[in-house]
């Protein structure tokens, strides 16, 4: 037995350890230069059979799926080989996203709303996917994923008057704008919580697989939130039963003002994730609808044929703060969205339809023009039914509807404590 | 398990325990519903780690009944996906101890999904899960958390006290569109406890509760049961506690009124009411620790709506506030001596 002092002796000549805390390249002021950001050539990465066994393409989960080259071609085997009508359809669902953000960005600036989430230069990511998934597929999104809704059709005037919470609100004004939920155009009841879809998601394309049907579902979360327990809960359920979902993980390398190192960027990617649950991952240019498409294409299809979950990681940049209650010029350079090395998934998908000879500038002004008119008639619209903060929108007592199916006594009371109280006060919004 | 199965005492009704009872419940509505799902650890192949939905995977199959993953967060966020889709899932947490990683799902999820949507997604869950102490199962396997769902919007809470019971109420919990989060008192599983630990354990064999139909029937949530009449005192109990609280008044002779509460969520008021105002004396009796325990949450509604009929403070016999011990479990356990204790004093103020 060694002496206690020889024991302190030994530990006293081992190096002290050191904590690492992981710091983002560029802060407020910093140049910016993303050339260590690795960005393989279009074309260049392999496409595995959607029935290989998750382990032949390990490989993909480090480089990064891409069609669109620079010159705007669509090259090599991702290629989805899609007909100009349906890029163009693309084309302008992004636009519209896009004029949507722009114009609901400005009703919360104006005081119409309390809080808006835009999706600037993350288009592609719901946009393509919406486009490469069937519309009877069930989607439950992360809260920017506005374009799955605008591809799917949904009224820009429904969407508006839930921003709003205005009396056109079928959620009654109980939600946080943005926070969707929209059954008839497969579209789940967003959470603020963090990556609580991803279990439903499994749970729910499990009850699709046990009871025969042919849907899948989609899932979307952002890589800060990969951090959640849930994100390990969902795919080691989503392995073990090969439920027939697409994780997607929305890499747009800021969660608020943490950056994607705070999520373990700095070891790995996120599309790595997978290769620990035997699932299949791939890493996509998530500013390249193309790429974005063909991954889901590839996802989907592996679904349908009963061979499992995929986990598809879309490299991307959050080109503006995180919401409408952030200001991301006080944690990271200014500099950084202009010099992001993948560019603007429009601007590239509106480049590969012109040198395709299916679209030119002229045309694409005109579409901008539209849309825009469009989000402003809607806007109009949604306007009549009401904005935040002008009077009361929905009846009192809708306050207590939906806690449970039935009213039980304690609420009953609440609510009629409520009125009361509302009448005492004398409001002109009092209910009578 | 260990209980003696008698005959029949009619044509449909058996001799169950509390297990077999709740097996029951899961095994008739499963027949009746193809909606409805049994998953959990262990609830599969081998039907449960205290045998509740033994035979189950055999007669439903695997994809309605099924092992799943040790993860509490995913086996109620699947759960909630799947009631999205349109299935009834009965997820079984192990033990009411693990049911932590959980909350999340449950109480940002589950128990606001109607709330959020506008009614267009629902979360038609009851989780099942062995909760309570007095088996010596420690710290991690002895808790009582059902305060932590009574203060949570939009989940019901559900706690049987006999077969009888907990296969009604079960199937009205598994029928209700809405969350339940239906704890099981596993120490009276197999018997009824009267909270003499060292006395030989007793069964269902001879307990009227214990007579339990073969059937199809339900007990309604949110209505309470009188278990025994009196005019002394009123006694609030549920699960294990109310029969303890009933050998306490059989050895006493006191003239209480026990209420057995089966629902905490909705809670029957009227019937609590109306005994309180009747007796004049409330005693509120759980196992849960007791800081802003549901016992809280009873005096206060109690003393707001009969202060002018009460003749003493109202009191509450509860677990202490600290972790269940192992060894010195029956220190804790609010057993005969505290509850007689309390009943000397409430009756005498």
């Amino acid at each position: 037995m060694p002496e206690e002092s020889d024991v302190v002796d030994a530990l006293s000549n081992l190096k002290p350890l050191s904590l690492h805390v992981p710091e983002p390249k560029f802060r407020p002021g910093d140049a910016v230069d993303f050339a260590d950001v690795e960005v393989p050539a279009a074309g260049s990465v392999r496409r595995p059979d959607t029935l290989a066994p998750a382990q032949d393409f390990t490989d993909l989960a480090y480089t990064m799926v891409r069609v669109l080259d620079e010159d705007g071609q669509a090259v090599g085997p991702w290629n989805p080989q899609l007909s100009p009508d349906r890029l163009r359809r693309m084309l302008r669902d992004m636009a519209m996203v896009r004029a949507f953000d722009e114009r609901m960005f400005r009703a919360q600036r104006q005081g119409k709303t309390s809080f808006y989430m835009k999706s600037l230069g993350e288009e592609a990511v719901a946009i393509a996917a919406a486009h490469a998934l069937d519309d009877e597929d069930m989607c439950f999104p992360s809260y920017r994923q506005q374009g799955l809704l605008i591809a799917r059709g949904c009224p820009l005037v429904d969407m508006m008057n839930q921003i709003y919470s205005n009396t056109g609100d079928k959620l009654q004004g109980k939600q946080l704008p943005i926070m969707y939920s929209e059954k008839r155009f497969g579209f789940f009841s967003i959470s603020g919580n963090l990556t609580t879809q991803y279990p439903q998601a499994v749970g729910w394309a499990m009850a699709s697989a046990s009871k025969g049907d042919t849907r899948i579902a989609a899932t979307w979360c952002g890589e800060g939130s990969t951090a959640e327990g849930d994100f390990h809960s969902a795919l080691t359920f989503a392995t073990v039963y090969r439920a027939p979902v697409i994780f997607n993980v929305v890499n747009n390398q800021w969660a608020i003002s943490s950056f994607s190192g705070f999520a373990g960027a700095e070891a790995t990617t996120f599309a790595a994730r997978a290769i620990g649950y035997g699932i299949a991952g791939l890493r996509v240019d998530g500013n390249d609808a193309l790429a974005v498409y063909a991954a889901t294409a590839w996802a989907a299809e592996r679904a349908r044929t009963n061979a499992g979950p995929t986990l598809i990681e879309h490299f991307t940049y959050r080109a503006e703060g995180h919401s409408t209650s952030d200001d991301p010029t006080q944690y990271r350079s200014a500099g950084e969205p202009t010099a992001w090395p993948l560019g603007d998934p429009i601007r590239r998908l509106k480049d590969h339809l012109i040198a395709l000879g299916e679209w030119d500038e002229d045309r694409q002004a005109a579409m901008d023009r539209e849309v825009a008119e469009a989000v402003k008639t809607a806007q109009k619209e949604a306007e009549k039914n009401g904005i935040l903060g002008h009077g009361l929108h929905q009846p009192l007592d809708t306050l207590f509807d939906g806690v449970f199916e039935e009213m039980p006594w304690h609420l009953r009371e609440q609510r009629q404590q409520m009125i009361d109280e509302e009448t005492a006060s004398g409001r002109p919004w009092a209910r009578k | 398990m260990t209980d003696t199965i008698e005959q029949p005492v009619d044509d449909t009704t058996t001799r169950m325990n509390m297990i077999q009872a709740i097996n029951s419940a899961m095994d008739v509505t499963m027949a009746r519903d193809p909606a409805i799902v049994v998953m959990g650890e262990d609830v599969g192949y081998f039907g449960g780690v205290f045998r509740a939905t033994a035979g189950l995977q055999k007669k439903y199959g695997k994809t309605r009944v099924f092992d799943t993953p040790i993860t509490e967060c995913g086996i109620i966020g699947v759960a909630v996906g799947m009631g999205a889709y349109g299935l009834r899932p009965v997820p079984e947490i192990q033990f009411a101890d693990y049911i932590y990683p959980a909350l999340d799902q449950l109480v940002s999820e589950a128990a606001r999904l109607r709330y959020r949507s506008g009614g267009e997604f629902t979360a038609p869950l009851t989780v099942r899960s062995p909760f309570g102490g007095g088996i010596f199962g420690g710290q991690t396997h002895s808790q009582s958390p059902e305060g932590i769902f009574t203060h949570v919007s939009g989940v019901k809470t559900v706690i049987p006290s006999t077969p009888y019971d907990a296969k009604g109420l079960l199937i009205a919990a598994i029928e209700d569109n809405d969350p339940v989060i239906f704890f099981e008192p596993k120490r009276i599983y197999n018997g009824p406890f009267n909270g003499h630990w060292d006395r030989p354990a007793e069964n269902w064999s001879k307990h009227p509760g214990g007579a339990v139909p073969e059937g199809y029937y339900t007990i309604p949530l949110g209505k309470a049961n009188v278990v025994r009449a009196g005019e002394a005192v009123t006694m609030l109990a549920y699960g294990t506690m109310v029969h303890v609280c009933a050998q306490v008044v059989a050895d006493t002779g006191v003239d209480a009124e026990i209420v057995d509460l089966r629902t905490l969520v909705p809670l029957d008021i009227e019937t609590i009411e109306a005994s309180v105002k009747k007796t004049g004396r409330c005693m509120i009796v759980h196992e849960a620790t007791r800081t802003s325990g549901f016992g809280a949450e009873l005096a206060a509604l109690v003393q707001e709506r009969c202060f002018y009929h009460l003749e003493a403070p109202v009191v509450r016999v509860t677990g202490f506030d600290t972790p269940y011990p192992h060894s010195l479990e029956w220190a804790y356990f609010p057993g005969p001596v505290r509850i007689g204790q309390a009943l000397k004093k409430i009756l005498k103020d």
